[in-house]
């Protein structure tokens, strides 16, 4: 019925797709034979629905027969539903008087018989006849937005993220769990290709974020929980003890000195040794010392309190305490990094095992002029300047039978700059890289893997390494070149591994509370691969860097500020529009059994129990319908897909 | 077959040796195999071309003494038109024949040429030749 109490008056226009639908389906007869349909006023084809005369031609014809409702017989609804829409709208239709056939992804392209694709496309459309002469006119739901963001993770995509949506004139969040934000940028010696020393260009991004007026930065910080929906979050946010004054301490070092407690320095991956209270490296940001809590001897002073007996200006509080922060943001911007593979899966490469046997990331430390070794290359065994250093790629990558199926996109240019700049260093040395194959698609990349091969000698032997095992204060390495077609056995002072990348620690974990999702392996997954690549499903969640995939530092800047851009576009809004075709709650119907609130997983309905009934938060539900299918009393009706609605699909659909 | 690597003064040596030689560098090459794919006589050698360099790169002298593929190399440069490196490989194959020839066989020699094209065949270029195969 339309709003006049008249029968519908519906238009069916059929799309050739060029011979996409065409080939298979006998667009002329599904047009002939909808014409005929009780309800169907007007039937056509069209070779391209969706070009401008095509939309054209709904848009005519709407008006001169006049028409309550179309449909479009083409492809899926997630391409040009919109499209049609917009066309419908022009001549003064409701949007929700538009729906969509899929008769291209859901018949021509997977069948092979024309006759019965055919016939599948005419039940299709037959059955959304049945569907839209229900079909209601419903007004967009309206909701506030909150223009503030929020950033997880201070690595170098989280602080480019951070301060292109500042810079856009909105307050930003940025909350960090370690106690400098700089994350794995900050550790790396020079980056490729243009050798740039990684402190030396991410410091002053570091600085800026630090005393931008739009950015709370909140270090040593981490997320608790997340609730509410795009727009309007609430966010709970755990401060750590840091048992320093951040603005009292002057750095001075006076505690580090006096501390008695000695453990490996995370920041030099156990490279090297730091105190229970320290600095993670001069730069840091905030400028503060840390007192860590699990190294140290324990916060009595009668057993120890040498820290708080040496600070002159009484920065060192011991009854600083767990504090749990709410805020309130719009937008969520997830930038939690990465984690090297651990060496300890592949055995036979010996890592964890031999000293001399370090990652990627262990020799950008030790490369480092700020690392452990202050600049110059020796191996951590005894200290010897290696001659000769074997690396070896694709370490866990690539390897879909035993460790990662992908490529980790970085290993093959950092490999070549590991091994330009130890020849840098120990210019006689030999550099020998093992590789399956060298990957260097970024600008300027392939250009600088020949000049580290032309320039530094470095020998490439395309093959896999079977084992590395120590003999004497050399390390073995069996492996083959496949070029030459021989096994290739060699001796090394040291080796480098180029392990995989991988999901950060505790990714499931903040997957949980942030009811966001991930694909097989564990990184972040963006709503479509091609299209929307800066965006999680979840509305209100935005990706960028490694935390949905390994990455080189230009892309993960890159995505960082897509990401912001598309913070951005939703503060720019006035008010957020919510899709009105949500399930709602019959009162007279509902028994109050709850079973809806259980199965709801956007934790849109709970029970009102004065009434005794659900309650629908009609901005959380997403009209995924699993209350409508659960409700065992016909209470939760989907606007625009009710059961009467659905049964009337079916019968057309399964009617000879 | 199987190597060790040892990258000891000597084969170290034998590289530079090859480079200077040669007015290459071998590390240039990538091994894309574009000389070996268009050499007119690879299908009587016993290695391809691009492993002649990679067995340089590679610093195996020994080898390269044992093998026929540089003997048959008639410099005729369609290798090195084709380099999308720009390496003249001819250069890098007459500079390996220089250093291994006092090592080697004689790949060429007076026996070998048939007594009927004796009289007939210019004897410079004869004698060109056993320089160029011969120890």
């Amino acid at each position: 019925m339309n709003s006049h109490g008249k029968k519908k008056r519906i238009g069916v226009f059929v799309c050739h797709c060029g011979v996409n639908i065409a080939a298979m389906v006998d667009v002329k007869r599904v047009a002939e034979e909808m014409g005929a349909y009780p309800g169907v006023a007007f039937s056509t084809d069209y070779i391209y629905m969706c070009s401008d005369p095509g939309q054209q031609v709904i848009l005519d014809k709407v008006i001169e027969e006049k028409l309550d409702a179309v449909i479009v017989a083409c492809c899926s609804p997630t391409l040009h539903e919109i499209t049609f829409q917009n066309a419908a709208k022009l001549a003064g239709l409701s949007p929700f008087q538009v729906e969509i056939a899929n008769i291209r992804e859901q018949v021509s392209w997977v069948h092979t018989d024309r006759e019965e694709a055919t016939l599948k496309a005419i039940r299709i459309v037959r059955s959304l006849v049945e569907k839209i002469r229900y079909n209601k006119n419903l007004e967009p739901i309206e909701v506030d937005v909150t223009r503030r963001a929020m950033v997880i993770g201070a690595g170098i995509s989280g602080i480019q993220a951070a301060l292109d949506i500042a810079d856009q004139g909105y307050e930003v969040l940025l909350v960090e769990k370690e106690a400098s934000i700089g994350g794995h940028m900050i550790q790396l010696s020079e980056t490729f290709p243009t050798l740039d020393c990684s402190q030396c260009i991410m410091t002053p991004k570091m600085v800026e974020v630090s005393r931008h007026p739009n950015i709370k930065l909140m270090t040593y910080h981490e997320v608790e929980s997340i609730s509410g929906f795009v727009g309007n979050f609430t966010v709970r946010i755990k401060k750590k003890p840091r048992y320093v004054d951040e603005v009292a301490c002057t750095m001075c070092g006076d505690c580090e000195v006096v501390c008695p407690e000695i453990v490996p320095d995370d920041f030099n991956l156990g490279l090297s040794y730091r105190k229970a209270i320290y600095l993670p490296f001069p730069q840091a940001i905030p400028g503060t010392y840390t007192l860590d809590i699990d190294s140290c001897l324990g916060l009595w002073p009668i057993r120890c309190s040498a820290c708080k007996d040496a600070c002159e200006v009484n920065a060192i509080d011991f009854d600083q305490k767990e504090e749990i922060i709410e805020e309130k943001v719009g937008a969520i911007t997830v930038c939690t990094g990465y984690d090297l593979y651990s060496m300890k899966s592949l055995g036979e490469f010996g890592g964890e095992k031999y000293e001399d046997v370090v990652d990627g990331l262990e020799f950008e430390r030790i490369l480092s002029a700020s690392g452990p070794t202050g600049g110059e290359v020796r191996r951590p065994s005894d200290g010897k300047v290696p001659k000769s250093i074997v690396f070896i790629q694709c370490c866990g990558s690539r390897d879909p039978e035993n460790h990662k199926s992908y490529c980790s996109r970085i290993c093959c240019m950092y490999t070549a700059k590991h091994a330009m700049l130890y020849k840098h260093h120990v210019p006689d040395g030999q550099a020998t890289v093992f590789y399956i194959d060298v990957r260097t698609g970024g600008k300027r990349f392939e250009e600088f893997y020949q000049r580290t091969v032309e320039e530094g000698n470095v020998l490439y032997l395309r093959g896999k390494v079977s084992k590395v095992y120590q003999e004497g204060d050399k390390i073995i390495v069996h492996g083959s070149d496949t070029l030459t077609g021989r096994k290739v056995e060699m001796e090394a002072d040291m080796v480098v591994l180029a392990m995989a990348m991988e999901k950060k620690e505790g990714t499931e974990e903040l997957l949980r509370k942030l009811n966001i999702s991930a694909d097989t392996d564990g990184w972040l997954a963006e709503a479509h691969p091609k299209l929307k690549p800066v965006e999680s499903i979840n509305v209100g969640f935005y990706l960028a860097g490694c935390a949905n995939g390994p990455k080189d530092i230009p892309d993960a800047v890159a995505q960082a500020s897509a990401a912001a851009a598309k913070v951005g576009t939703l503060f720019a809004q006035e008010k957020l529009q919510h899709d009105p075709a949500i399930v709602p709650v019959n009162e007279e119907l509902c028994s109050g059994c709850e079973i809806c609130v259980n199965v709801c997983p956007y934790d849109a309905r709970e029970l009102d129990s004065e009434k005794g009934i659900v309650i629908v938060n009609e901005v959380l539900c997403e009209g995924c319908g699993a209350c409508a299918a659960a409700c065992p009393s016909g209470a939760a009706q989907k606007r625009n897909q009710t059961d009467n609605q659905i049964f009337s699909m079916l019968s057309a659909i399964l009617k000879k | 077959m199987r190597i060790k690597l040892k990258f000891e003064e000597n084969e170290k040596k034998f590289i530079d040796r090859v480079n200077e030689l040669s007015g290459e560098n071998v590390y240039s090459c990538y091994q894309c195999g574009n000389c070996s794919s268009g050499c007119p006589f690879v299908f009587e050698m016993d290695i391809l071309p691009n492993q002649i360099i990679r067995l340089v790169q590679m610093g195996r002298e020994e080898e390269l003494i044992g093998s026929k593929a540089l003997f048959l190399c008639a410099s005729c440069f369609t290798c090195q038109s084709r380099c999308p490196k720009g390496i003249n490989i001819a250069n890098v194959a007459e500079a390996v024949r220089h250093l291994i020839e006092p090592k080697g066989k004689d790949y060429f020699g007076p026996q070998e040429i048939p007594a009927e094209l004796a009289d007939e065949l210019p004897q410079q270029a004869l004698v060109a030749v056993y320089r160029k195969f011969s120890k």
